[in-house]
């Protein structure tokens, strides 16, 4: 470790330290407002340190480091800059529903933070053993937290995620091993040079076998299809401040990942699994959506909306051929990226409507919300508007997002993908728009109106106003997301 | 001994690990389980370590370059990262399963299904 590594790794040196920090102040002071105060002000750190280095990659490229096992380029930086917007709304929005937790509240926002740290490493990784260390300081934390309630749901939703996470953590890992046996090396860029050299397709049985096995854990962990069994249960049990941490910031990281593993170390061999994740996409939207439109519970709702977003941005993975007028490629990651900023602001604009709502009642059912279009008119519009930009209806971020894709897969000819995934969004308007129908149209017997804190309102403000911010002037951050997909193409 | 026996056994360790994982109801048995599927990746990871890295390195260690050194330890150093994150799995499995054998007196996983419909 060099002085230089150490300034690569700032802003995941301050986020540790960070939780640290606010484990500590927990034990010595009693006001647990401050703990949370703490939280939210020290990512000023973090977020100066990425924004410095952005600075730095702007004028000089990518940074390489620690050992080779990691670089800091625009694509690491991206995810850092989204996964601290995240864990910004995050500690604002939990604001309420961190009482719950009683003792726990500072260990609460640590936990966060420490997966926050990971998630942030993940993106920035190009080696494989630091690609699993990642992903599972991303992982451990988020099974500690949908656990945090102790009572039975969440213990339940803690089980099972961390069950299934090392299932899928096993598959990973026997995946990279065999990919390491056949280059003998665990570098994404030698692992490229070996697949390249060997000929035939897909490289070789063990790259091939490899390939699907990494494919598998890393499906885990953005909820695609068929590795999404434990969305469900998790995002039902978990308290819903971690339910909405988990479906962007885990959603996110983990396509940063599988960006970075297919597109940088098995680029050779791109149209094969680019085949495949065209089929996991339609399975993943198709089975999402259809499954959506039974749920009476709203949590579980948004857990198989998010298997169906899945299916979306994966469609963006599989564009990797597609190429615009003027001969660049990279529409395919740049629209995941620019989905992925998209969907993080609608989510969690979504989800902490919903904390809104349903704190008074403590029910996470659908027919729950009746009449809170008038009970809480501002909160309600902003739920509303959240799920038109699920549905993907303009002027929403949404909406933007799947412009992007759908047209990054018309140029990468899968014409037939586009299709599928345009009218598995008008199909997805059903459910969405029941939620609106029960909020707006169903009268409840209750009157009093719904109260929230100005911390919950600073939170679905922020992402409310992303969400339109996205729809209405989508040009600054698909600028950014271009320029940061270069590092995962062939110079050209 | 050649580098097919290694993978052998890695593929029977992995796949027992991942019937064990399918067909127990005990969740502490289907920890044990997925510990014995991270165990067949670690044999796996060692005999490639051993094996598969450029066979030039294996006449004389000291001839060669610190760099090639490196890379024929790359396996024993992922078995070495493997081992060390399963044990912190299982420190949080245990303690996830106390939580849950608290609140519902059963670490059965086909009674912790509350959600399901």
């Amino acid at each position: 470790m060099t002085g230089h590594d150490v300034y690569l790794l700032a802003p995941e040196i301050a986020l540790a330290g960070l939780a640290g920090l606010v484990v500590l102040l927990d034990l010595i002071t009693r006001r647990k407002g401050l703990v949370g105060g703490v939280a939210l002000l020290g990512l000023a750190a973090p977020l100066v340190f990425s924004l410095v280095l952005w600075g730095e990659v702007n004028q000089d490229g990518a940074l390489p480091g620690v050992f080779g096992t990691l670089v800091v380029d625009k694509f690491a930086l991206f995810f850092k800059l989204v996964v601290l917007a995240v864990v910004a709304v995050v500690i604002l929005g939990s604001a309420d529903y961190v009482s719950r937790f009683q003792r726990y509240q500072g260990e609460f926002y640590a936990l966060v933070l420490f997966s926050a740290t990971g998630m942030t490493l993940l993106a920035a990784t190009t080696e494989l053993i630091t690609i699993y260390i990642s992903l599972e300081l991303t992982s451990l934390p988020l099974a500690a937290l949908a656990a945090f309630l102790r009572d039975e749901r969440s213990t339940e939703a803690g089980l099972k995620f961390l069950l299934l996470s090392a299932l899928s953590s096993a598959l990973l890992l026997y995946g990279m091993v065999l990919v390491y046996g056949y280059a003998g090396s665990t570098q994404l860029g030698d692992i490229a040079r070996a697949v390249a050299q060997g000929g035939m397709p897909f490289g070789s049985p063990a790259v091939l076998a490899g390939g699907v096995l990494m494919a598998a854990g890393f499906g885990f962990k953005i909820a695609m299809f068929p590795f999404q069994m434990w969305v469900p249960d998790v995002y039902e049990g978990a308290p819903t401040p971690v339910t909405a941490y988990l479906s962007v910031a885990s959603k996110a990281a983990g396509f940063a990942v599988l960006l970075r593993v297919f597109y940088v170390a098995l680029a050779e061999v791109s149209l094969d699994w680019s085949a495949l994740f065209a089929v996991l996409s339609v399975l993943s939207m198709t089975v999402g959506n259809l499954v959506a439109m039974g749920q009476s519970n709203v949590k579980r709702l948004l857990a198989y909306s998010t298997i169906a977003h899945a299916g979306y941005i994966l469609v963006g993975l599989a564009a990797i051929a597609a190429r615009t007028p003027d001969g660049s490629s990279g529409l395919g990651p740049s629209g995941v990226l620019f989905y992925l900023g998209a969907y993080a602001a609608t989510n969690l604009a979504a989800f902490f409507a919903i904390i809104a709502l349903t704190s008074k009642t403590g029910s996470d059912e659908i027919e729950g919300l009746a009449g809170m279009g008038k009970r809480a008119p501002v909160v309600s519009a902003v739920l509303a508007f959240a799920l038109v930009s699920l549905i993907g209806i303009p002027p929403t971020a949404g909406f933007m997002g799947k412009l992007y894709l759908f047209n990054a897969a018309v140029h990468a000819d899968m014409v037939w993908l586009a299709i599928v995934g345009v009218l598995n969004s008008v199909a997805s308007a059903y459910y969405y728009l029941r939620v609106v129908r029960v909020l707006y149209v169903s009268s409840n017997d209750s009157q009093e109106r719904v109260s929230t804190s100005v911390q919950v309102r600073l939170a679905l403000a922020l992402s409310g106003l992303g969400v339109l911010f996205l729809g209405l002037f989508p040009g600054p951050l698909l600028l950014v997301t271009e320029a940061a997909v270069k590092v995962l193409l062939p110079a050209a | 001994m050649s580098l097919q026996n290694f993978m052998l056994l890695s593929a029977v360790l992995f796949s027992v690990g991942l019937y064990g994982v399918l067909t127990r109801r005990n969740a502490i048995a289907v920890l044990m389980s997925i510990e014995l599927m991270f165990s067949a990746v670690n044999v796996a990871a060692v005999a490639f370590s051993r094996y598969a890295t450029p066979s030039a390195l294996r006449v004389d260690p000291a001839t060669v370059a610190e760099g090639a050194v490196q890379q024929v330890l790359t396996g024993q150093v992922f078995a070495l990262f493997i081992i060390t994150v399963a044990a912190a799995e299982a420190a949080l499995g245990l303690a996830i399963i106390i939580a849950v054998y608290r609140s519902r007196g059963t670490v059965d996983v086909t009674q912790v299904n509350l959600m399901k419909r």
